[in-house]
């Protein structure tokens, strides 16, 4: 793999984080109101004293920021994600563990009287991680092992009846669950700077466990017997990648709602360019993650003006394309 | 014995249990309607349905049961019907009883048509189920050919489908969040599928449906019976394959999007339908006639539960997506022990 050098991941990374800070500009210059650079300067750097153009700046702020952090957590998870599980349609959407995020958050809200975001976040965790093991081990029952279609069905079946549930609960109680209504379409528009920073923990962590297993996780690939012998312990591999991919997606999802396929996309894209190795793969698909995140929540504000599209229905957009491509692309035999 | 005599006995004997079966889910589905005319707030004795339904004026009960009553009833046969022949149709072709409509994405796309019309362009009636129909239809033909035409396989068509299915109900979820307040209960039944509200001037093209793509379906069902052996067995054997699925895929997909129109997409009945006929008739795959009664006792059923057992009124789709759900898990994993079709 000498095409893959250095110098080159190197010029792709520099590439990606240029991308990463011209997203990012964009998402503090559009919106329903357009701003002009100076505003921007001025609403980055000021702390009082707005005009009213900074002043919008400012507000875009926490979103930006929050969008940075949850686009990098969500593609992490979906990368290592993809590693753990050898497949390459793992992704927090497809393996339902959203879905399995939201029924937890419900629940919480209708019986347990849960509001604060630490408990948002403690529910969404624990729905997250059964699901996340459920799906998975029903996928790899039988032949074969979890292989895409398996594991993407699993994860689709468990969604649609983990939806039902979701909206059982939540039917008699219509008007006191207007809150969950909009969680439910994923957006990082409400995000608040206290949010992030009760987040922040566990997506740190999340993204630290991760960069540990990168170089098991890469062994992995050769397949489990390859693994073991180039002396990899692949059950505690599995298991740090899989915590820590729960981690990362559970924590994002708590506050943003769920967001799909941005982890599918992003390690995609990434692999295209810069090859298979996960220790580029990883920190390259988090800055991709967080520049697709940050253009779809800038083009939903842009497209639904006044108003606008929350980003995890406009990723939805970008990234279902994707599957069908991956899955148009690949031959049958490999699905 | 010889075999060839044992295997006409037994062929007999399928076609006996599966009569007979058929004729005890058709009394169940009366039984279910007439249960659905006389229950409600208020209960009325039969004979005041009767008369009513002839069309005498009997004091409330010809309101209730002419006007809120009997469209529900029979929105909910023709809709379980549909569903039923659809998703039974769907799982013996692509020979994957999780491969229904609901699961790849097509009931999307005549709900996301339907959702569209009424709430953005504030359309109703047969405006509505036309667009839901073509839309369907549309998203088929897209999926089908993303998935490469007369040899596609089904996981290939499955993936596809989740994808676009995914698309979809983004579409949904933006146009109910964008919704104002008084509209979400109408769109609720978007989400879940409801029989609240119908009237019975929606029927008529339901009705329509029903007899003619549900008839091309039984019509097509001996050739569809040789996709079990395989797409080259059935060629093989003398079915014009290609033209055969494209044939189903369009009466399926109108199916369901039609009944979708009417009803929203009740969860899981095009699902559950089939195997629940294949169990009942033994068979391995169940034909499509069982499939459409099951379907209709299914929801009419669920209808009759959602709207007596609990305190709360919910809507059918909620009742059959907690039947469904459980046992779309038990199959995903049998399915998935037995090594499986995919």
């Amino acid at each position: 793999m000498s095409s893959w050098n250095h110098g080159r991941r190197c010029l792709v990374f520099i590439a990606c984080a240029g991308l990463l800070l011209i997203c990012a500009a964009l998402s503090l210059s559009l919106g329903s109101r357009q701003v002009t650079l100076a505003e921007i300067i001025g609403g980055v750097t000021k702390n009082a004293g707005f005009t009213m153009g900074e002043l919008v700046v400012h507000q875009r702020i926490p979103r930006t920021v929050f969008g940075l952090v949850a686009g990098c957590a969500l593609a992490m998870s979906g990368t290592l994600m993809q590693a753990v599980t050898r497949n390459p349609l793992a992704d927090p959407g497809i393996l339902g563990v959203n879905t399995g995020a939201a029924l937890a958050i419900v629940v919480g809200i209708a019986f347990f009287g849960i509001g604060s975001l630490v408990q948002y976040m403690a529910f969404a965790l624990l729905g997250a991680s059964v699901t996340a093991v459920f799906v998975y081990a029903v996928g790899s029952l039988g032949y074969g092992g979890a292989t895409p279609v398996k594991l993407a069905l699993a994860g689709t079946a468990t969604s649609a009846a983990l939806s039902s549930l979701v909206s059982l609960i939540l039917l008699p109680r219509s008007t006191s669950m207007d809150a969950f209504r909009f969680w439910q379409s994923g957006g990082i528009g409400g995000a608040t700077f206290g949010g992030i920073a009760s987040i922040a923990p566990l997506i740190v962590i999340g993204a630290a466990l991760g960069i540990c297993a990168v170089g098991s996780l890469n062994a992995l690939a050769l397949g489990d017997d390859a693994a073991a012998g180039l002396g990899v312990k692949t059950a505690r591999t599995r298991l740090l990648g899989a915590v820590a991919g729960v981690l990362l997606c559970g924590a994002t999802t708590a506050l943003a709602g769920p967001i799909g396929f941005i982890g599918l996309v992003a390690p995609h894209i990434v692999r295209l360019i810069a090859g298979p190795d996960l220790r580029y793969v990883l920190p390259l698909s988090a800055v991709a993650g967080a520049s697709v995140l940050l253009l779809a929540d800038t083009a939903g504000r842009v497209i639904g003006s006044p108003g606008e599209i929350e980003a995890g229905l406009v990723s939805a957009f970008v990234g279902a394309p994707i599957l069908v491509f991956i899955a148009v692309r690949s031959k049958v035999r490999a699905l | 014995m010889t075999t060839a005599n044992r295997i006409i006995a037994q062929h007999r004997r399928q076609a006996a249990r599966r009569n007979a079966v058929c004729l005890a889910l058709a009394m169940a589905i009366i039984a279910l309607a007439a249960l659905m005319l006389v229950m409600g707030s208020v209960i009325y004795p039969l004979s005041d349905v009767i008369r009513a339904l002839r069309g005498e004026q009997v004091r409330g009960a010809a309101f209730a049961v002419m006007t809120l009553r009997l469209p529900r009833m029979l929105s909910g046969v023709l809709a379980g019907i549909a569903f039923g022949i659809s998703g039974s149709a769907f799982q013996s072709m692509l020979r994957n009883s999780l491969a229904s409509p609901d699961i790849i994405g097509v009931t999307g796309g005549a709900g996301a048509a339907a959702v569209f019309c009424m709430l953005i362009l504030r359309m109703s009636g047969a405006g509505v189920s036309a667009a839901a129909v073509t839309f369907g239809l549309i998203v088929a033909v897209i999926i089908y050919m993303l998935s490469g035409g007369g040899s596609f396989g089904g996981g290939r068509l499955i993936l596809i489908g989740i994808g676009i299915g995914a698309m979809l109900q983004a579409v949904i979820s933006y146009i109910l969040v964008r919704a104002s307040q008084y509209d979400v209960p109408v769109a609720m039944r978007w989400l879940s599928g409801s029989l609240n509200g119908t009237k019975l001037a929606e029927l008529p093209p339901l009705a329509a449906a029903v007899l003619l793509l549900g008839g091309a379906v039984l019509f097509l069902s001996p050739r569809v019976r040789m996709f079990a052996l395989g797409d080259d067995m059935a060629a093989a054997l003398g079915v014009n394959v290609k033209q055969t699925r494209l044939l189903l895929t369009v009466a399926a997909v109108g199916l369901s999007a039609f009944a979708t129109s009417v009803t929203g997409p009740i969860s899981f009945v095009a699902f559950l339908s089939g195997p629940i006929a294949a169990r009942l008739t033994g068979e391995g795959r169940a034909a499509a006639l069982p499939s459409a009664l099951v379907g209709a006792a299914l929801v009419l059923a669920a209808d009759l539960i959602g709207q007596l057992a609990f305190d709360t009124r919910f809507p059918v789709g909620a009742i059959t997506g907690i039947l469904g759900a459980p046992y779309l898990v038990f199959l995903l994993i049998r399915q998935n022990v037995k090594g499986g079709a995919i």
